[in-house]
């Protein structure tokens, strides 16, 4: 818990333009991203920003397609806000808060089109790859969406796609790497005193004023966004917080995905 | 009838919404109701509250607790909806319960909960935006200190035209849906989702005309109100 007096300080260090770990307004903690972390995962990456560290684990498995999409294969996503994670997180089933952060990183790899689905179809209508995608979460000291969203992109990119035999998948050995045709990043920008920041850290993610994350892919349209949190932002500070997101966006896909 | 240069499936123009109604006082055992019709879809709302908070630890020492569900009849659909929550709905109804917590004066009550239901009986897109618009009614209807009403429309962009309150094929076949949840007296938007495909340009524009829809939608909400007040205040004279 934060007390008070700790969150009047990031308020009142905010309204001199600066940040408590001294960052400006506009810039990320430092990005740290190791891919195939996981050995028995078919793609992995860990990211770190700054103290909070997100794991994305994806594995592929044979199913069902659903009947409106019979010749695609499934995207599925998912999070665990683990409870070493931190002690507001509390195990079982997940909570409205995981729930939320895996459905935005869904809408961002969905709706970016990232994935060919076509592609993921082994017979129409009976046998497609299904492509789970786990957020685990390690460390949360803020930003959980955007550490997310940077590990689910890394992890997809590190995807290969299993060998086959009939109705039977050769684990660790594949036929080739499931191809990523654009990479969706999220970017929260939040308000606190007025002031629009990226990359908020627990500590300051206990004083805003309203959230709003939004999803930018590689040739800067929009695929997703979602405001979050109690607290409201007029259409001016809207698009700026595109503008920031979009220039956020670039700035990662070109150091960290080699666009 | 398919979209063409100047109309949509249904005949609408691009920046004509459905037939909206709006109404109070719906659910007699409740602190306060309303209801909320976008053409087909129609949403109806209860408040119970301000209440003793259970399970205690939940109680907020300095605000009230908002508790928010919103829930598909199982009849609302065109599949049947299973009962019970998704996690579709889980989402939906905590972005809907951080819109209608930034308008209510929950300093008001601390460790008290206000507890908001809200039911889609028929669902034909913008259920959200429906359920949303039907809340903020049953609040002002139950007197529940509020610093405005939210109020809630869809935009989309179809067959790449911008238009307002999505319905039917729309909803299935359009590229972008964002529903919007708008506070007309702090000019603040309060709920926004967004998924498709969009550019910056046209997000302002899609923006633009939700504000447009929204209030609207507003108008609607007030004279619900307005109508249900008035009906309280010649009953009073009447005795």
């Amino acid at each position: 818990m934060i007390t008070e007096i700790d969150k009047n300080y990031i308020r009142e260090i905010i309204n001199t333009g600066k940040r408590a770990d001294g960052r400006e307004f506009y810039q990320f903690r430092d990005i740290e991203i190791k891919k195939g972390v996981v050995k028995n995962a078919e793609g992995s990456a860990m990211v770190k920003l700054g103290n909070t560290e997100v794991i994305v684990g994806v594995k592929m498995e044979i199913g069902e397609p659903f009947p409106d999409t019979p010749d695609e294969g499934v995207l599925m996503v998912n999070a665990e806000l683990t409870p070493m994670a931190s002690p507001e997180f509390e195990s079982g089933p997940p909570d409205e808060n995981a729930i939320e952060l895996a459905r935005v990183v869904d809408r961002g790899v969905r709706e970016s089109k990232a994935i060919d689905l076509k592609k993921l179809c082994i017979t129409p209508g009976e046998k497609v790859w299904i492509v789970y995608v786990d957020i685990h979460v390690i460390n949360d000291d803020g930003n959980l969406m955007d550490a997310s969203s940077i590990a689910t992109a890394a992890a997809l990119q590190d995807t290969k796609i299993p060998k086959l035999e009939g109705d039977e998948i050769k684990r660790g050995e594949y036929v080739g790497n499931l191809e990523l045709r654009t990479i969706p990043i999220a970017c929260t920008v939040v308000k606190i005193n007025d002031n629009l920041l990226v990359d908020p850290d627990y500590e300051e993610e206990s004083v805003t004023e309203g959230k709003i994350t939004i999803v930018t892919i590689s040739d800067e349209s929009l695929c997703a966004m979602q405001k979050s949190g109690i607290g409201g932002f007029a259409p001016e500070e809207i698009y700026k917080a595109i503008d920031i997101s979009i220039e956020q966006g670039n700035k990662i896909r070109k150091k960290y995905f080699g666009e | 009838m398919r979209m063409s240069e100047e109309k949509r499936f249904d005949g609408r123009k691009f920046d004509e919404m459905r037939e909206l109604e709006a109404k109070a006082n719906l659910v007699e055992r409740a602190n306060g109701s309303g209801y909320f019709r976008f053409g087909d879809t129609r949403a109806i709302a209860a408040v119970y509250g301000p209440v003793e908070t259970h399970p205690r630890h939940l109680a907020d020492p300095r605000r009230a607790f908002i508790k928010f569900r919103y829930n598909m009849a199982p009849f609302s659909t065109k599949d049947r909806n299973r009962p019970g929550p998704s996690r579709r709905s889980v989402e939906i109804s905590k972005v809907i319960k951080e819109a209608l917590s930034a308008v209510i004066e929950r300093e008001e009550f601390p460790r008290a909960s206000i507890e908001i239901y809200a039911e889609i009986l028929d669902a034909n897109a913008s259920t959200r935006c429906a359920a949303l618009n039907a809340a903020s009614i049953a609040l002002a209807h139950a007197g529940i200190p509020m610093r405005d009403l939210v109020a809630s429309c869809s935009v989309g962009k179809v067959n790449g035209q911008i238009v307002l309150d999505v319905a039917g094929e729309e909803d299935t076949e359009g590229e972008v849906d964002l529903p919007i949840g708008y506070v007309p007296s702090e000019n603040k938007i309060h709920l926004l989702q967004m998924d498709g495909i969009i550019t910056k340009e046209e997000f302002k524009k899609a923006l633009e005309l939700a504000i447009k829809g929204c209030k609207v939608v507003y108008q609607k909400q007030v004279e619900a109100l307005k109508e249900i007040f008035k009906t309280y205040e010649n009953e009073e004279v009447g005795e």
